[in-house]
């Protein structure tokens, strides 16, 4: 079959278009995309002085909000800000040093401890790290 | 004289236990052979507390259990059954004294009955009254069980059925004047559900509000203060509100007013407002300022829990076309703190405060409207790539279609019998 | 000008590898033509959804961590913020279940035309072992993704694998990596699903595609027609008309019916009611759970599996058993059973879905 007919033609066309079809997904794929995945294990939770004494923060960690807590005494704390109650975000309260939460009055010192209310297990903690000017928080293991 | 008796009993339970290893109970044993009224202790006291405690039938009711004799049995020193107003002081024989129960029990309370006579029932039974409540009415007699177990009738999910079982009985309840649809309600309300479906224990009960032992209609003032054991914060914003000193000088209860007391239902904006529903227009007639700042309020959260509804639904069309949007529906968690928040702020009665709440909550449903409008668009491309690219490969599976066509007849007709391109198999 | 480029490409190349004569040998190629013939085209596309599998796979790679803190997310991350991460993970899982459907397709229609006769019996040998060792490939992806379902449907299937007798508990630590699922066992079946098992498949691909290159089609017994078409290029073209039609199928399927990523798993939650294993070991899963507990004072449970070990035994060794086949004549007896198989692997499966607590 020496003689390039139609068909042929079309044949070869409709096989670089389907060729193309395939190929530019597989090209976009590649290329990396604008933000990386990071491990959802390790987080920077803030930067060092971003924090004053007795203040806390709630960052993202994985797919739950985590709280950071600067002491007064300056010692960094991290735990899950998700209460083991119903679920609702814990907030740092200054003046009495504990971590409250909002929805049905749960207290947890610190530590994670249940000290008043509904709540019936204690919050997870987090190790924190200081590199350089990040603080790290990453799960314990 | 009491207290001597119960030192008595104190000190033979005490050796019970090891009576009981080898020791005739002639109680027992006659009970057992008994009918109806008289042998269900038997087979009850099995799973009873005090058994635990190495305590038999004649450590209550006193008694000769050597004995199989009937007359021999019933001694100087048996009890009987007391009678119903009795029970207390009976009970309360072991229960009210702090020595006899630190020797089984020392973290048990001991104040049962002395709360008791301050209750209405106590006070009612001191005026002679024998139908009201007494320990067995709630504990049960013979089948007695720790609070702490599913199954005892002082567990906080069988209280209203234990409260009910007088409370909502209209004949019992007619000559007090006291209705009888309290459990009802209750159960129609959300700490019912919490307690119920979600099995949340720390969920009121009639005991939590009302009083254990003590047990009191609360004062309208005392009401206010049983909730906000739990809701804190809208206790707080009322306390700090214009409607506290005018519910005080009415003298009416505070959070009952608008959310009920047995039939809490769950709240929401419909309460709030001058429409149909909305519990403002109770008291503020049009025209009256609190009128005007309860339609403003309304009026500022609908927008609000408008946009919100929106937002959440574009996602969610999202999600079911198949992108992704867990980032989104994270931040969205954020937007729903701030409405939650927003609401639990109307009872501190601030507009102006609820619009600052409501406008930080708006800014950020703005990025979230962003996400989720990206979201939809994505899935269009998706399916704009699809339709594109089956037309490709249906053009590409007609060339190859027509391609095999020519190819078959090409060799048709080329072909003959033993003709190249065919060989016999 | 072109063509005269490519001439010299492929002259050069031919003096190398020495391509012509194998290009020889694949122009007399045929394939006979007749009214069955239409079932040889699911070998191709058995091959051709493999390709699929590596292309896809490879991809996956490039993205995946296979951490237990990680390895959810970073599916999460293909899914959403990967351009196009959500169609090469849709397309991988999809079309590893239509590659195991298509597997029994191809196998069962071998079997009903007899092609595992003399002398195609290792054909049909090595085609066994990649149908299991294709189930071993999706068993052992399935957990990758780290969800709920994938962790508690290994430990169901780990769990029965552990239940066999003597072996038993030795061979559930080694899949494992451990007394339970843990980290350990998320780089063992990764190890299974990148490394071992397609050097282990492709190998035996290639052993199958070589024997069915050198004995090309077998033809159904008392098949009297001589027709036959040339391999390259007309059935070629056919295979790929087929292969397009797919490619359509999965399409629609990767847009409309994304693959779900589902929830992280966590250990010490329930197993969640209804559990199930994917669909193509449903047929086995519940031939368990209806066995009775004891048959004559053996427990039910590990006879079901010594049963199926024995009888995945006996139809690897079908060529061989299958005297009046090897001596070509009609084998009615060995249809009959390929058919009381086929019906009851088709029963098992839709009764799995069909009755809510077997």
């Amino acid at each position: 079959m020496k003689r390039r007919s139609a068909i042929d033609l079309f044949l070869g066309g409709s096989l670089i278009a389907t060729i193309a079809a395939f190929l530019y997904p597989v090209v976009r794929y590649l290329l990396p995309p604008k933000r990386p995945s990071e491990s959802q294990d390790t987080v920077v939770a803030a930067k060092t002085g971003e924090l004053a004494p007795n203040s806390a923060k709630v960052f993202r960690f994985g797919s739950a909000p985590a709280i950071l807590v600067n002491t007064p005494e300056g010692k960094l704390v991290a735990l899950t800000a998700v209460c083991t109650h119903l679920t609702c975000t814990v907030r740092f309260e200054a003046e009495t040093e504990t971590l409250f939460c909002p929805c049905h009055n749960g207290r947890f010192d610190l530590g994670g401890n249940v000290l008043s209310g509904p709540p019936p297990r204690p919050l997870e903690t987090f190790a924190v790290t200081v590199s350089g000017s990040d603080i790290v928080v990453s799960r314990r293991r | 004289m009491i207290f001597r008796g119960a030192r008595l009993l104190a000190a033979a339970s005490l050796f019970a236990p090891l009576l009981a290893f080898g020791q005739k109970n002639g109680c027992v044993d006659c009970h057992s052979q008994l009918e109806g009224n008289l042998k269900a202790p038997v087979a009850a006291y099995a799973a009873d507390i005090h058994r635990e405690f190495g305590l038999s039938c004649r450590d209550c009711h006193g008694g000769n259990a050597g004995t199989d004799d009937i007359a021999l049995a019933k001694d100087k020193s048996f009890k009987g059954a007391p009678t119903k107003a009795k029970i207390p002081l009976f009970c309360g024989g072991c229960h009210a004294n702090a020595a006899v129960m630190r020797a089984s029990n020392p973290s048990l309370r001991t104040d049962q009955l002395s709360q008791y006579e301050t209750s209405r029932h106590g006070q009612l039974l001191k005026t002679g009254d024998t139908k009201v409540a007494v320990c067995t009415d709630c504990h049960g007699v013979h089948g007695i069980l720790s609070a702490r177990l599913p199954k005892s009738r002082t567990f906080p999910w069988n209280i209203p059925q234990t409260c009910g079982r007088c409370h909502a009985d209209k004949g019992l309840m007619e000559s007090y004047k006291i209705p009888t649809d309290q459990v009802d309600q209750y159960m129609a309300g959300v700490h019912a559900r919490a307690l119920f479906e979600k099995k949340d224990l720390t969920a009121p009960v009639c005991n939590s509000c009302h009083g254990n032992h003590g047990a009191f209609p609360p004062a309208a003032s005392s009401v206010a203060s049983v909730c906000r054991q739990c809701h804190a914060s809208a206790g707080e914003l009322f306390s700090k509100s214009p409607h506290k000193k005018a519910f005080d000088d009415m003298g009416m209860g505070e959070c009952d007013a608008c959310h009920g007391n047995h039939k809490i239902l769950p709240p929401s904006t419909a309460m709030i407002g001058t429409g149909e529903g909305a519990v403002c227009v109770q008291c503020h007639d049009k025209g009256s300022r609190g009128f005007e700042v309860a339609g403003e309020i309304r009026r500022t959260l609908d927008i609000f829990t408008g946009r919100y509804g929106e937002v959440e639904s574009l996602l969610s069309l999202a999600k079911r076309k198949g992108v992704e949007v867990s980032d989104a529906e994270y931040s969205l968690l954020d937007v729903h703190t701030t409405l939650v928040s927003a609401e639990n702020l109307t009872h501190g009665l601030d507009a102006a405060e609820i619009g600052k709440a409501v406008t930080d909550g708006e800014t950020a449903l703005l990025g979230v409207r962003a996400v989720a409008v990206a979201a939809l668009k994505e899935a269009r491309f998706r399916r704009e790539g699809l339709a594109v690219t089956t037309a490709i490969l249906a053009l590409f599976a007609v060339a190859l279609a027509l391609k095999v066509r020519r190819m078959a007849r090409v060799r048709r007709g080329a072909a003959g019998p033993g003709a190249p391109g065919t060989r016999p198999s | 000008m072109g063509k005269s480029v490519a001439r010299t490409v492929w002259e050069f190349l031919d003096e190398r590898f020495l391509i012509s004569d194998l290009v020889g040998f694949a122009r007399k190629k045929t394939v006979p033509e007749h009214g069955r013939s239409f079932w040889y085209f699911f070998g191709g596309i058995c091959l051709f959804l493999t390709a699929i599998q590596v292309a896809t796979g490879g991809l996956l790679l490039l993205y995946y961590s296979p951490q237990v803190g990680a390895a959810h997310e970073s599916v999460q991350f293909i899914m959403g913020g990967v351009k196009f991460g959500w169609l090469i993970r849709s397309v991988h899982s999809w079309t590893a279940n239509i590659l195991i459907g298509m597997m029994f397709v191809h196998m069962f229609s071998s079997f009903f035309l007899k092609a595992y006769r003399k002398p195609r019996e290792l054909t049909w040998m090595s085609g066994f072992a990649l149908l299991v060792l294709f189930m071993a490939f999706g068993f052992s992806g399935y957990l990758l993704p780290w969800n709920e379902l994938s962790y508690f449907a290994t430990r169901v299937g780990t769990d029965i694998a552990g239940s066999l007798p003597l072996v038993g508990s030795w061979l559930k630590t080694v899949i494992l990596g451990g007394p339970d699922i843990s980290q350990a066992t998320l780089s063992r079946f990764y190890w299974f699903h990148v490394a071992l098992l397609p050097v282990v498949a492709l190998t035996l691909v290639a052993v199958h595609v070589i024997l069915v290159q050198t004995l090309g089609m077998s033809k159904p017994i008392g098949e009297r027609g001589t027709r036959e078409i040339p391999f390259f290029p007309d059935f070629i073209y056919k295979d790929a008309l087929g292969w397009t039609l797919i490619l359509v199928l999965v399409g629609v399927l990767c847009v409309f019916l994304p693959w779900e990523i589902g929830t992280k798993a966590d250990p010490l939650s329930s197993t969640p009611l209804g559990i199930k294993p994917e669909w193509y070991f449903t047929f086995m899963f519940s031939t368990l759970k209806i066995v009775p507990a004891h048959i004559f004072s053996l427990e039910g449970e590990k006879l079901a599996i010594l049963g199926f070990l024995a009888g995945g035994l006996l139809w690897l060794l079908v060529p061989f058993l299958d005297r009046r086949a090897r001596r070509g004549e009609r084998s009615p007896l060995f249809t009959w059973i390929g058919l009381a198989l086929a019906v009851y692997i088709v029963v098992m499966t839709v009764l799995t879905y069909t009755v809510p607590r077997l």
